[in-house]
């Protein structure tokens, strides 16, 4: 391999404060701001992020690229819509309980089959099983309702608040903020992932795996456990699209939505931490927007995916991060 | 009986047009040590073009040939059919030199990536030019009638299908290992260094192999839209059942794409016939099965 491996970069608390603040500060302020439409539609983008920072850790961190992260979306949004069909649940908490537990199962056993490989054939085996899935949630209608979906009605956040009355006000209050924390939480546990000796491991693995072998790390129990991890969240991020979005289909399964998890990875910058985050959420807004300016929208968002593999390929924030070295030096 | 030699039938038909898709991805794979995700956006602008090409010659011949049901108008259809093939082909040729050859020294992900993208364009290229609603080229199936089979009946433009992948797979089978061109491919994807450093103009053969590679997909979609119509979202499917070929057979083999044809045919036809439900779970686990077994696929190199 050709390319030069570029070190994440580990910037120090205090300045990580000096961003995370303002932000934290805007994401909890923007309910009182911003209308309810443009609150949903960042709930969509926060939920996002934390899809695509799951996934980030195998093409970032452990540098394996999966065509397959959709299915363990899907697994965590078909998890929600059977339990609220088979067995009543409403409790929001269970939802994403029963979410982490049936992507974990999931997950071990796809991750125990595609770690022992890596390049283009983890990628194939990756998109191979989840659409195995796709055509498992696209067949099975009777279970799964093929392609009308299963519906999920608002869920009861904490035990106590319901969604009863007016879903839209539900969805961009209570239910963002809910989203919101998550997300904080999700984010603040990944950052300790990749910083842990397990997170530094990955990367050793990921820049040179002999060595990785010969300083005497398990390269694929490491890998397998990266693959878990990275599911699980992605699962997660799954269970809390449902209740937004309000039904699933199996579309959520199709490998092209794996293929809209690495677009909005690549687009903000696999070579950080908070690349995928940025990613997530500006890919949103640009579908969204791209949707509603034309039928043509994956016209546009291939050119843009095109040009900015050709032009950027560090993303949005590796590019910033570029333009702001450049402007301190002068 | 009759019955059993009618799916065997089916399966070869099938396995005739994804012979023609997954050779050709397996062609490209071979020789560059590219996945092209927008293959089978090419086998659905082959479709495309070969329905438009045909529904327009009929309309502007369609006195003179004695209306489309008439012998002239069946060899104007077959003469004007394989357009969607050097369609495929002249784009793949514009393709290469362009977007792709600036990948060839990063990594897979960017490859991948850039492929990606292409198959969203040119998912709406072909939304763009031939609209929501699907294409035929019906016609020229329906002059051809069909065949009784014991108690059965068959079309018999399905034969000319089946004929058309065995002959697409001798031809490249002649054309690979029997000429001057064929030897060169060979070299340059055993070894693309020690090839251009004896003298091969790698960036041609590289243009060649993914005209060539184009010109197969663009053939399948030709040859199938008559007895099938040309519908938006055919490419991608199209392109996950090419990838359980190749990845049966092995990528960068053409008798590996000859053989996981033939198992992907056949394993679908009887999917239909007896686990409709689970006929394309089934498929995905043999895939995925192989892999595990052999990762290189059936007739893979490493």
């Amino acid at each position: 391999m050709s390319t030069v491996t570029v070190a994440l970069e580990h910037r120090s608390p205090v300045r990580t404060l000096g961003w995370a603040v303002p932000a934290l500060v805007i994401l909890v302020a923007l309910p009182f701001v911003a209308d309810q439409y443009q609150t949903i539609l960042l709930a969509y983008g926060l939920v996002m992020g934390i899809a695509a920072l799951g996934f980030n850790l195998l093409l970032g961190y452990t540098g394996l690229l999966s065509f397959g992260h959709s299915a363990y979306f899907g697994v965590g949004a078909y998890t929600v819509a059977l339990m609220v069909k088979y067995l009543g649940v409403t409790s929001m908490e269970a939802y994403l309980g029963g979410a982490i537990i049936a992507c974990v199962l999931v997950t071990a056993i796809f991750g125990f089959a595609c770690v022992r490989y890596t390049r283009i054939f983890f990628g194939i085996l990756t998109m191979a099983l989840s659409q195995v899935l796709w055509s498992l949630a696209f067949k099975f209608f009777w279970v799964t309702g093929g392609t009308d979906g299963l519906r999920v009605p608002t869920p009861t956040l904490l035990g106590v608040v319901t969604g009863s009355g007016d879903k839209i006000a539900f969805l961009a209050t209570a239910y963002y903020y809910y989203v919101l924390a998550v997300f904080i939480a999700c984010v603040a546990l990944m950052w300790v992932i990749v910083n842990s000796p397990f997170g530094r491991a990955l990367q050793a693995i990921r820049d040179n795996e002999v060595r990785a072998a010969f300083v005497g790390i398990q390269i694929r129990k490491y890998r397998w456990v990266a693959f878990l991890v990275s599911g699980v969240f992605t699962g997660l991020a799954g269970a809390l699209w449902v209740p937004l979005n309000g039904l699933t289909t199996p579309d959520i399964m199709h490998w092209t939505f794996s293929g809209e998890i690495v677009f909005m990875t690549v687009l903000g910058g696999f070579r950080s931490f908070t690349g995928p985050i940025i990613g997530a959420i500006v890919f949103n807004y640009l579908k969204t927007y791209a949707v509603g300016y034309t039928v043509y929208w994956q016209l546009l968002l291939g050119v843009v995916l095109v040009v900015l593999v050709l032009s950027l390929p560090t993303g949005i924030v590796g590019t910033a991060d570029r333009l702001r070295a450049r402007w301190r030096a002068r | 009986m009759d019955i059993v030699f009618i799916h065997l039938l089916n399966a070869l038909l099938y396995a005739s047009v994804l012979f023609l898709i997954a050779g050709g991805l397996s062609l490209i794979y071979g020789v560059m040590r590219i996945v092209n995700l927008a293959h089978g956006n090419l086998y659905a602008f082959g479709a495309y073009v070969s329905a438009w090409a045909v529904g327009r010659a009929l309309a502007m011949t369609g006195g003179e040939t004695g209306g489309p049901s008439g012998m002239g108008s069946t060899v104007l259809m077959l003469a004007i059919l394989p357009a969607g093939a050097v369609a495929a082909a002249a784009v793949g040729a514009v393709l290469e030199p362009t977007l792709l050859r600036p990948f060839y020294r990063r990594a897979e992900e960017y490859q991948l990536l850039v492929t990606f993208g292409l198959l969203m364009i040119l998912d709406d290229v072909i939304r763009f030019i031939w609209g929501p609603y699907p294409l035929t080229a019906s016609a020229l199936f329906e002059n051809f009638g069909s065949l009784t089979i014991g108690d059965a009946i068959y079309p018999t433009y399905n034969f000319l299908v089946i004929g058309v992948g065995a002959l697409a797979a001798v031809f490249l089978w002649a054309f690979i290992y029997r000429t001057r061109f064929g030897v060169v491919l060979r070299a340059t994807s055993q070894d693309m260094r020690m090839a251009a450093a004896l003298g091969v103009n790698v960036n041609r053969v590289y243009v060649q192999a993914f005209t060539l590679g184009c010109l197969m997909a663009g053939l399948g979609g030709a040859i199938i839209v008559p007895s099938q119509s040309a519908v938006l979202g055919m490419g991608v499917d199209a392109l996950i059942l090419s990838f359980i070929v190749v990845v049966v057979g092995g990528l960068g083999s053409l008798e590996g794409a000859l053989l996981g044809a033939l198992i992907v045919g056949l394993v679908r036809e009887a999917g239909i016939a007896f686990f409709p439900e689970i006929e394309l779970a089934v498929l995905y686990l043999i895939a995925a099965l192989v892999l595990l077994v052999r990762p290189a696929g059936l007739f893979g190199r490493a």
